[in-house]
């Protein structure tokens, strides 16, 4: 019998696979489909202080190795997260969750890192850095390393839980911001968020998306997010990271493992295939089997 | 929703250029009410395409799709005996519990489909629905025999006249009369013009892009009067007074 459990942040999980924010709404429309309590955690829908509705549609394109979505952060709010979603949550999920914020400046950042730290079934704060700056000129917060670790920092001085910045690909040295998160206090590192991209019509000559630019995911991702993981492990051999990006297989898990993750997303193939993240979770042992791994701790060191 | 494996009984055009009917062969048990959509799983394209239902029994499904881009053009060529992954019974589809005794259905190109499901459902509760379908022109109709075979009187219309009424679908419900209810699903255009053109409440059916087509992306949401819904899990069919254009 293989050992697939693994630590993220001192927080036990049963396996590494956790469902990607954005992929899984609040949990409970997947455990109609089946026992959602099968996964490591998930990491719920990115969550801002106010209500969003998020961008004009078309908000979705496709692309030969995936899709790119244009959602634009819809959400109900923190405030009606933690009074509606959470408890619908509680009575079909019993693991810690993992809480994905987001924010459009670092105060929005605190209030919603605040609210949800109250919150007993939350384990992670997962934030979400790729969102432009209001007060800074729009530019996101995670292409530079100083305003990545202004985030980090006020987050992890209101918050008992661990803090897990997640890091947008759309930059020239990912490891600079990782540094910068690390060195501010984040507990861990999640990469890697959607890659900007875009498609056209050729019928109508415009952007496919209302937003005519969109983030990537799926298996057309994958070698990207490897790499970008193993550059930041090597860099910092010490942080926990979740690897993402185009994950869709026990194998493809694996592979993110040996490159320095130590818990694994899977975003986009729960949204052409509900049941992926089960199946993953039911193939890994076999998988594991068949390289000889017993437990996953050999891959990722500890 | 249900994850099914069909298999294909027969794939032909049906109308104009690029109208056809796909027949498959498979559990149909998740399918709950007629305006509701399925999931097709394409080799070599990564989302899946959201079909409507036009008919379904026990063991057997009906689809009507037109040829918009490469993913429907590559359906055009898959031969009978191919299984398709499906997903099935996605979105609310139609509530047959609000429309008197008289309902319109106004139905436009390929939004017709879903209505025919619904006419023949209307017509074994013995509720005497009326039907008016509109076209491009003459060449791109369809299902107008099917729709009288149920005993739905149909009202055609034609944009260029080459058969039934001259003009759009909003002409044809102003010579139909009086009517209970209406319920409609075609081009957002033409919602619209149903819209004002209704004197009835009704129920509207609409489309859009989709991620998941189950509700858990939120690709496809739009206002209403009550806040943010999923066209593809709280639609694809709205209600009249909750929509805002």
């Amino acid at each position: 019998m293989v050992n697939t459990a693994v630590t993220l942040c001192g927080i036990r999980l049963d396996n590494p696979v956790i469902p990607a924010s954005g992929t899984f709404g609040y949990g409970y429309e997947f455990a109609e489909l089946y026992d959602i309590n099968c996964l490591g955690t998930f990491s719920f829908k990115g969550t801002t202080a106010a209500p969003r509705f998020g961008n004009p549609t078309p908000r979705i394109a496709e692309y030969a190795g995936g899709l790119l979505n244009a959602v634009g952060l819809q959400n109900p709010g923190v405030d009606a997260v933690i009074a509606e979603e959470l408890p619908k949550l509680a009575r079909c999920f019993h693991k810690p969750v993992m809480a994905n914020i987001s924010g459009f400046s670092v105060e929005e950042y605190v209030t919603v890192a605040e609210k949800l730290t109250a919150c007993p079934q939350v384990g992670w704060l997962e934030v979400n850095i790729s969102c432009p700056n209001v007060h800074g000129g729009g530019m996101s917060f995670g292409t530079d390393p100083a305003q990545a670790a202004l985030v980090t920092r006020a987050v992890r001085a209101v918050t008992d839980k661990p803090v897990i910045m997640k890091l947008t690909p759309n930059v020239t040295d990912i490891v600079s911001v990782a540094a910068a998160c690390a060195e501010a206090g984040a507990d861990g590192l999640s990469l890697i968020n959607t890659v900007l991209g875009m498609r056209f019509d050729l019928k109508t000559r415009r952007p496919v998306l209302a937003n005519a630019t969109g983030g990537m995911s799926g298996p057309g991702i994958f070698p990207l997010a490897l790499r970008m993981v193993w550059q930041v492990r090597r860099a910092l051999p010490d942080i926990p990271i979740v690897g993402m990006g185009g994950v869709c297989s026990a194998a493809d898990v694996l592979e993110m493992l040996l490159a320095g993750a130590t818990a694994v997303q899977v975003g986009a193939a729960n949204l052409t295939e509900p049941y992926a993240c089960r199946d993953i979770v039911a193939a890994l042992p076999t998988e594991m089997e068949r390289y000889g791994i017993n437990a996953l701790s050999e891959l990722t060191g500890g | 929703m249900r994850q099914t494996l069909f298999e294909i009984t027969s794939n032909r055009r049906l109308a104009g250029e690029d109208i056809y009917e796909l027949c498959l062969a498979g559990d149909t048990g998740a399918i709950s009410a007629p305006g509701q959509f399925v999931n097709l799983r394409l080799d070599g394209f990564y989302l899946r395409r959201p079909i409507s239902v036009c008919d379904w029994a026990e063991g057997r499904l009906t689809l009507i799709y037109k040829v918009l881009g490469r993913g429907t053009a590559a359906m055009t060529a898959y031969p009978a005996g191919r299984k398709l992954d499906v997903l099935t019974g996605l979105g609310n589809g139609y509530d047959m519990e609000k429309n008197g005794m008289a309902p319109l259905l106004v139905g436009g190109g390929v939004g017709v489909p879903p209505l025919y499901g619904l006419a023949k459902r209307l017509a074994e509760r013995g509720v005497r629905a009326r039907a008016v379908l509109g076209f491009n022109r003459a060449a791109d109709r369809f299902l107008c025999e099917e729709f009288a075979a149920l005993g739905v009187p149909v009202t055609l219309t034609t944009v260029d006249g080459s058969a039934g009424l001259r003009g759009f679908v909003t002409d044809g419900m102003a010579a139909a009369g009086d009517y209970s209810y209406v319920y409609t699903c075609g081009p957002e255009a033409m919602l619209k013009a149903v819209y004002a053109a209704s004197r009835t409440s009704g129920q509207f059916s609409f489309e859009e892009r989709m991620g998941c087509g189950f509700g858990a992306c939120m690709g496809c949401s739009c206002q209403t009067k009550y806040g943010a819904r999923r066209i593809c899990r709280d639609g694809p069919v709205l209600e009249k007074e909750e929509i805002v254009w």
